[in-house]
């Protein structure tokens, strides 16, 4: 196998026979080449997914209030469910061990102001914990915190797209906006994975919105945050008790649809999951699909070789050389060949990969990549299936007598 | 060197069975240039490769150099050829992708020579037969007789005791085939035992001994005497 002179004849015939040599490498690149490409979008098409689905804490529970469409205990139908700053106490009272956080969410849109700039946000009046509900990155400053729902401060934590709208390149950090006619403090400057549209918000203290508005203490909704521990079954049964607390509290019917409207993040996530492991089994399908047409092809050069040099290898055979020989020279070259041609192969789907990066964003195609093991692991496949596929006709060809393979014209 | 006896070789073609040799005994000296002829079917290229172990016989014993030749497997028989016998085909079988002086090379290649030596030794031969200066010509930048002689050189390279030529003249015309005849003669000169299957009665005529096959046997076996190659030679 390494014996410099068998390389040498090895070289020999690869560089005396270009087009065949040419032929066989550049199938087994284009195969592994446009595995990589594949196998790397559905990686890309997946991350989109993720991006839009997963891109939030998975460990909340949502309520909304609604409009009761039963009568119940004297209450009329058609009554609105407004939930107050006792419920975000009550929650937090009643479940300290399940949960982490609660956080209300009063979201109004308003007219921001900065200087000669303006422009409409979306305002959230938030409590500290909604940091954590939707993973928001604080990267200068600091966010709502404690302090300032206590002291109805009006300090407000903007998106990073919110300061370069406003700000240009300049630091909006303790400048002030106006944001539907009242002066706020810039304290802190946030990113967001949620794409363009999260970055174009600003948060808020609650209490200081409940000021604006009359000083009242209505909530839009509550967002609980619980212990990741639980796990699911614990957060479906959280879920269930959240929902009869309630709604005994606000006096809804148990059966009402509409009164009352909660949301869970753990299960939605299971279903999700669900698609993305479906959207995995696509993507690794087509890969099989593709590596099938590789080792088809290679299989198809590899045949088409052997025949075409029966009469070669029957003159070979005739000054001398040995079934083995015969049969370890195909193989030698065939291995060889795929084996460069397989790694040039996954350099320029890689290296493809890279180039595209985020540019088939709107294709849903985010961050394609693929897996240096499963490359690799493809790649190693093709050679397998290059060395099997040349080792067949090779070894029928070596088996053929030199007088026939010699009158072979 | 060589011995046969009752040598029998049928080939199954479709339903009809050819029986061509129909017990050949024949045995060939060291050092013996033996013609064999007859008309085309008559079985002289099956006895040659028969002979080359480049076929098998269906019964019968041949004996070569005092080694038993049966129950071959592919790779004894490899080795066999390599050390005891050299080729020339009628279609010169050359490798067409590598050089006259790399065709030669092969068989050296085979008995793992070292290249060094092999390419000197390959060098030597080709200019025994007057080729050294064609040594990095393709085949198909040679002339007929000169591929010949390539393969010739091919075939003595590795030193063997008995040199098989199959119709070596068929495709050369008369003059070339003189220098051809000429060349081969001159090995025979060293000690190196010749068989020739030709239909030529001239070529024929260069050859010490002369065997005749007609339908699976032989019908005549006579010595002769050598018609020198050079003397058509300048």
């Amino acid at each position: 196998m390494f014996s410099r002179d068998r390389w040498r004849e090895m070289f020999l015939t690869l560089r005396k026979n270009k087009l065949r040599t040419a032929l066989s490498g550049f199938t087994v690149a284009m195969g592994i080449f446009i595995f990589v490409l594949l196998f790397g979008f559905g990686n890309g098409l997946k991350n989109a997914f993720e991006q839009f689905f997963v891109d939030d804490s998975t460990n909340t529970i949502w309520l909304y209030p609604g409009l009761t469409e039963k009568p119940y205990r004297g209450f009329k139908a058609k009554r609105r469910i407004i939930f107050r700053n006792d419920d975000l106490v009550d929650i937090q009272q009643n479940y300290p061990f399940f949960i982490e956080y609660v956080t209300p969410r009063i979201t109004r849109g308003a007219l921001v102001k900065r200087g000669k700039e303006s422009n409409n946000y979306t305002i959230r009046a938030v409590g500290p914990g909604h940091q954590q509900a939707e993973k928001t990155l604080v990267y200068k400053g600091r966010y709502i915190n404690e302090a300032d729902v206590i002291d109805k401060t009006k300090f407000a934590t903007i998106g990073r797209l919110v300061e370069k709208d406003l700000f240009g390149n300049k630091s909006s950090l303790g400048k002030h906006i106006d944001i539907g006619g009242v002066s706020f403090k810039v304290v802190g400057v946030f990113r967001d994975e949620g794409g363009d549209n999260e970055e174009r918000l600003i948060y808020i203290p609650y209490t200081t919105r409940q000021r604006l508005e009359k000083s009242n203490d209505q909530i839009d909704q509550i967002i609980v945050g619980f212990r990741p521990s639980l796990g699911h079954t614990g957060a479906m049964a959280l879920e269930k008790k959240l929902n009869t607390f309630m709604r005994k509290k606000h006096n809804i019917a148990a059966d009402d649809r509409n009164g009352i409207y909660v949301r869970n993040v753990a299960a939605d996530l299971k279903q999700t999951q669900q698609f993305a492991s479906i959207l995995q089994l696509i993507v690794t399908f087509v890969g099989l699909g593709t590596l099938l047409a590789g080792i088809i092809g290679i299989s198809n050069i590899m045949v088409f070789v052997v025949k075409e040099r029966t009469k070669e290898l029957g003159i070979r055979k005739a000054i001398g050389a040995t079934p083995n020989s015969v049969v370890g020279m195909i193989l030698h070259e065939s291995v060889f060949i795929t084996t460069i041609a397989g790694y040039a192969g996954l350099l320029a789907g890689v290296g493809m990969l890279a180039l595209i990066g985020d540019s088939l964003e709107e294709f849903f195609i985010i961050n394609p990549y693929i897996s240096t093991n499963t490359a690799v692991g493809a790649t190693l496949i093709l050679i397998l299936f290059g060395a099997i596929a040349g080792y067949i006709p090779a070894r029928r060809a070596a088996k053929i007598k030199p007088i026939i393979a010699l009158r072979d014209e | 060197m060589i011995e046969i006896k009752d040598l029998h070789k049928s080939y199954v073609m479709g339903q009809n069975t050819l029986h061509v040799l129909k017990g050949i005994n024949f045995n060939v000296e060291e050092g013996e240039m033996v013609a064999i002829m007859g008309s085309s079917g008559s079985g002289k290229s099956t006895l040659l490769n028969i002979l080359g172990m480049l076929d098998v016989a269906d019964s019968g014993t041949y004996t070569l150099d005092n080694n038993p030749i049966k129950n071959l497997d592919e790779k004894k028989a490899a080795i066999y050829r390599n050390k005891f016998l050299g080729f020339v085909f009628q279609s010169f079988n050359l490798i067409s992708y590598k050089t006259a002086l790399e065709n030669v090379m092969l068989p050296l290649y085979y008995q793992k020579v070292g290249r060094k030596e092999r390419q000197k030794r390959a060098q030597k031969y080709l200019e025994s037969v007057g080729l050294g200066p064609w040594a990095t010509h393709h085949p198909n930048e040679l002339s007929g007789g000169q591929k010949q002689r390539v393969a010739i050189a091919r075939a003595l390279v590795s030193e063997p005791k008995v040199l098989l030529a199959d119709e070596p003249t068929g495709a050369l015309d008369t003059k070339t085939s003189y220098e051809l005849m000429d060349v081969l003669q001159s090995i025979n000169d060293q000690g190196i035992t010749l068989l020739i299957v030709t239909h030529e009665e001239d070529i024929a005529n260069m050859c010490k001994r002369i065997v005749h096959l007609r339908d699976g046997v032989i019908v005549e076996d006579k010595k002769v005497k050598q018609v020198k190659a050079s003397q058509y030679v300048q």
